[in-house]
């Protein structure tokens, strides 16, 4: 006990007040923070209202409105996919985090793992959009929420991956037209921020089809959000291609290897293996980047959460609901940055 | 009999032209050109069929035509009688002004952060690190809105605005600020901070020529260039100075500088936001740098601070700049998210011009040729500086 | 004259040029290696050996001369480049083992992608020439687990695997450890004893002699001097040869 006492006390001197300078701002920090803290707390959690009916009620006694949470969670979670039928939504959302885990966790082998996603989307596809097995047809505006956010996000950055590969192989070729090509797509993508590439596509992909065919906004903004990240994506693996010793293409090539064949046997492999930290903090990006399609009208849990605040009576719990989005959204990118960031630190192990 | 062998040999080994590698390759690129034609060709066809069809005008004649919306913030004069291009100029110059205010604050607070990451204070380097999860974890467009609803929704009347700093209000109508008065003399000192400039870049140029080989002047001599002739100036004109500080009136503020509260939400967000992923470059390039660098100059008797300045800076400067450069690009091409809040920068003014002409291809067209150019005038610069700092390297 | 497949060098370079911008790195080297010849250059760094042996199948491309590997001319013809690389077995100084596969893998990729080998016929193959060099244990591993010595020696095995007519070999001790050496050597030995087509860019002039049927000294890019083991080093015609093995033996 007093050994546990003496360390603490220890840990304390050394990490708080080793310096004069130091124990001053300890002090301050300290104080600042119960200063804010604390009403915080009060506002959080003391005085919250769970079942208040308006926010008027909350202002009131002073404290956080999560009643607002509870009378809208379905609407946030799900936006206006019919009400019945919101298991369907659901089931996709378990389908999503399984899929997830099952990545992070490396319980699938690398070769499996797009397999699983391929399928998993198939079947996520299918439940969203019914008219089979007895389930009613939802058409593709009412794909909304949390669902729809996965579905961008899985969606596109599985469209972008083989074009990702394309543009990178292409910047790095020999042949000079082709790398003007692929330079010139990468670099105008990125240099377009991706709310004016989003206008760009949503104008242009209707024009530039043969008149007639027409593609649901939700394809086309998934068409947009793949040729936005594809771009990045390209230049991830470019970094990790141009990182493989020029010795592995020498060696292939004296075995007589062709350029496919060294390239999907031998670059690749170790290319992507080495960027898979890069690619995940791309994933990042790119999954919060869909949040944008909220401005276009698509309903993602952002535009969900715009919605429900629109409610009269409930317009100052905003937020409670830009909170209860936050934390969403901190979900998926923070554990991403974990598994990128431990990944890192594995791989940094290996190579010494 | 020798030499005839191989004449014959040789004309064996003449490739077919398929197999030729030379001509492979020509013959490789000459068909990805004309499939990317023909698929141009292609949607240039349905794009015109599809023009035609819906009776949309096409091209850039709009540009002359009267605008005829207000403008809430602009850097020159603007009325709705003037044109579309002079409209478009005023969101360019509105997104200079958010991309270079949000720059210089977000390098501030983005190097604070950095610092307190590196603290040996463990509260604060905790602090920090809450911070920068926190921010760079959530999407910035949600922290846009959260902003902008605080601003306009929790932000008291002028009446009971919040001061965070003395002579600074925030409230319901905005930001507002304390601004020195223009004096005549500020035109001169302008003119002896450029001939500062001029005279530390000389002092450099000439230095690495003249000096090649010898010890080099200690920097703070051309530094000190650059702020001391304004100052010496000013001192010499009475230092005049004035300043506008707003005071409250009875439903408003007068005097002072103010910004509207969507202007002030955008900036909040992209300083708030940027500064996460700057504050962590920053502690990356201290790092990257810091180990067996500064065990090596404290190996040559340096104190910690001689080695921070002289060996650990300069260094790490160089691993921080190309990362902090796209930061800074990011921060440009963000402020198009203005359109959420309805700041009238360069985007939300396209968008509104093209909701008003339903040219939509050619406005987004100017405005994606407007970002790139931005854009690649930043890389430009940066590569500019790569090359340098490479050359200095050897 | 019966010009049978038997008389024909195996590998024949006419008066090949190769410049690098300005620098001439090979400048009218001609050399012949019969069938069954066991080629060791040597030459001051810089001499132009690696990229001699490099134009032999191809990594680099000379200029001006020509290159014939078994009858067959080195030129722009992909078919016959191909044809070529997979005649020619190279092992490199630093190994290029591929990092991310087994070494088993590393034996077998090449068989079964280019030679189209099944994957049974591949793996004993690959077993076959693992023992030949020792390491038949080894198999499962990845390269980063095993010593220099035993990388280089799967390497060889790796080249052997595709069944080549002739083995080059650029510096393949120089990135190893003294006591690595010997046991890349004798795999080496080995294989020239077996009647195999070699030349080798080494500096290992114990094993030159042993080996060698022929020595070439190179140097600024040119061949200086051409001969047999016992005459190159009793009796060098040539100053630069002297001088040069002056120096390497006194080591
Ligand atoms: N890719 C290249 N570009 C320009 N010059 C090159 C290139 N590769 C080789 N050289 C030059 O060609 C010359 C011969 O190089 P090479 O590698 O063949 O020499 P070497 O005899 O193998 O030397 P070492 O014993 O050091 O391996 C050198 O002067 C080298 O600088
Ligand atoms: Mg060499």
């Amino acid at each position: 006990m007093s050994v546990g006492l003496t360390r603490a006390l220890r840990w304390t001197r050394a990490n708080l007040f080793n310096t004069p300078l130091n124990g001053t701002l300890t002090v301050v920090i300290a104080f600042l923070l119960l200063r804010f803290l604390s009403p915080m707390i009060d506002w959080a959690v003391l005085r919250a209202s769970l079942s208040a009916r308006d926010d008027r009620a909350c202002a009131a006694v002073g404290g956080a409105c999560w009643a607002f949470i509870r009378d809208w969670f379905r609407f946030l979670i799900f936006g206006r996919y019919p009400y019945a039928q919101q298991w369907r939504p659901a089931i996709v959302l378990v389908i999503f985090v399984a899929l997830l885990l099952a990545s992070f966790s490396r319980r699938l082998p690398a070769r499996r793992l797009a397999p699983a996603w391929l399928g998993g989307l198939g079947a996520v596809a299918l439940l969203m959009r019914g008219g089979v097995l007895g389930m009613p047809y939802v058409e593709t505006g009412l794909w909304n929420g949390l669902p729809l956010t996965l579905i961008l996000a899985a969606g596109g950055l599985g469209a972008s991956f083989p074009l990702a590969l394309l543009l990178a192989l292409g910047r790095r070729s020999s042949l000079p037209a082709l790398r003007v090509i692929c330079t010139c797509y990468i670099e105008a993508a990125r240099g377009i921020p991706f709310i004016a590439w989003l206008f760009l596509m949503l104008v242009l992909l209707p024009l530039f089809l043969p008149p007639g065919l027409v593609i649901a906004k939700l394809w086309r903004a998934e068409i947009a959000f793949a040729l936005f990240i594809a771009a990045y994506l390209a230049e991830v693996v470019r970094g990790g291609l141009q990182a493989i010793p020029r010795g592995q293409y020498e060696a292939a090539d004296a075995l007589g290897l062709g350029y496919a064949q060294k390239t999907l046997r031998v670059i690749l492999p170790q290319a992507l293996a080495l960027t898979i930290p890069a690619q995940v903090n791309t994933f990042i990006g790119a999954f919060k980047d869909t949040a944008l399609i909220s401005i276009i009208g698509l309903f993602d849990v952002l535009q969900d959460t715009n919605t429900a605040l629109n409610d009269p009576a409930w317009r100052m719990a905003y937020v409670e609901g830009y909170l209860f989005t936050g934390v969403i959204y901190f979900a998926f990118c923070y554990s991403m940055s974990l598994y990128s960031r431990g990944l890192e630190r594995h791989l940094g192990q290996g190579r010494r | 009999m020798a030499h005839d062998r191989s004449r014959r040999r040789r004309d064996l080994g003449r490739p077919a032209p398929w197999n030729d590698a030379r001509l492979r390759s020509l013959g490789l690129q000459a068909a990805v050109f004309i499939l990317l034609l023909a698929l141009a060709a292609y949607l240039a066809g349905n794009a015109a069929a599809n023009l035609s069809r819906q009776g949309i005008a096409t091209g850039f004649d709009f540009l002359g035509r009267e605008a005829s919306f207000a403008i809430a913030t602009t850097l020159i004069r603007y009325s709705p009688a003037d044109s579309y291009a002079r409209a478009l100029l005023v969101g360019l110059l509105n997104t200079l002004l958010v991309s270079a205010l949000g720059i210089a604050l977000a390098t501030l607070l983005g190097l604070a952060v950095g610092l307190a990451r590196l603290s040996r204070n463990w509260l604060l380097s905790r602090l920090a690190l809450v911070y920068v999860e926190l921010l760079r974890n959530t999407p910035l467009l949600l922290q846009i809105f959260l902003w902008w609803d605080l601003l306009r929704l929790a932000a008291p009347p002028p009446r009971t605005a919040w001061r965070p700093l003395p002579g600074v209000f925030v409230s319901v109508r905005g930001v507002y600020f304390p601004v020195p008065v223009y004096q005549p003399l500020y035109l001169w000192m302008g003119v002896a901070l450029a001939g500062g400039v001029a005279a530390a870049t000389g002092l450099r140029v000439w230095v690495r020529r003249a000096r090649a080989g010898r010890p080099p002047l200690p920097a703070w001599i051309g530094f000190a260039l650059v702020p001391l002739p304004p100052l010496a100036v000013f001192l010499a004109g009475g230092a005049p100075h004035l300043l506008d500080v707003p005071h409250v009136t009875r439903f408003d503020f007068s005097g002072g500088q103010s910004i509207t509260p969507e202007f002030a939400a955008l900036l909040a967000a992209l300083v708030a936001y940027t500064a996460a992923f700057i504050g962590e470059i920053v502690r990356g390039g201290i790092l990257a740098v810091s180990r067996g660098q500064s065990e090596a100059a404290a190996a040559l008797g340096l104190t910690r601070g001689q080695a921070l300045r002289l060996v650990v800076l300069p260094q790490a400067i160089r691993v921080i700049v190309p990362p902090l450069t796209s930061e800074y690009l990011n921060l440009a091409k963000n402020s198009s998210l203005a359109i959420a809040v309805g700041f009238p920068e360069l985007f939300a003014v396209t968008d509104t011009i093209a909701n008003q002409t339903g040219q939509s291809i050619e406005t987004m067209t100017l405005v994606a040729s407007a970002y790139l150019a931005i854009s690649l005038t930043i890389s430009l610069l940066m590569n500019l500086y790569n090359r340098s700092a490479a050359l200095v390297e050897r | 004259m019966g010009s049978g497949v038997q008389d024909r060098p195996m590998i024949e370079l006419r008066h090949v040029y190769k410049w690098f911008g300005a620098q001439a790195v090979l400048s009218d080297v001609s050399l012949a290696v019969a069938r069954g010849g066991r080629v060791v250059v040597c030459g001051p760094s810089g001499a132009g050996k690696s990229t001699m042996i490099r134009c032999i199948n191809r990594l680099e491309d000379h200029q001006q001369g020509e290159i014939f590997v078994d009858g067959m001319e080195l030129t722009a013809d992909v078919k016959q480049i191909e044809a070529i690389r997979r005649e020619v077995g190279m092992v490199f100084q630093q190994f290029n083992l591929f990092p991310h596969l087994t070494v088993l893998e590393n034996l077998t990729l090449a068989p079964i992608r280019v030679r189209r080998m099944s994957r049974r016929e591949a793996e004993d193959l690959a077993m076959l020439h693992l023992e030949r060099v020792r390491i038949p244990e080894q198999a499962g591993k990845y390269p980063a687990q095993l010593s220099g010595g035993q990388q280089q020696r799967v390497a060889i095995a790796r080249a052997l695997c595709m069944k080549p007519q002739v083995m080059l070999f650029d510096e393949p001790t120089s990135a190893l450890d003294p006591e690595m050496i010997k046991e890349v050597l004798d795999v080496m030995l080995e294989l020239a004893q077996s009647g195999m087509t070699m030349i080798c860019v080494t500096h290992e002039m114990g094993f030159a002699r042993e080996m060698a049927d022929m020595l070439v000294f190179m140097d600024r890019g040119e061949v200086i001097e051409t001969a047999p083991p016992d005459l190159f080093f009793t009796a060098p015609r040539n100053e630069r040869t002297r001088l040069f093995l002056g120096q390497i033996l006194r080591r």
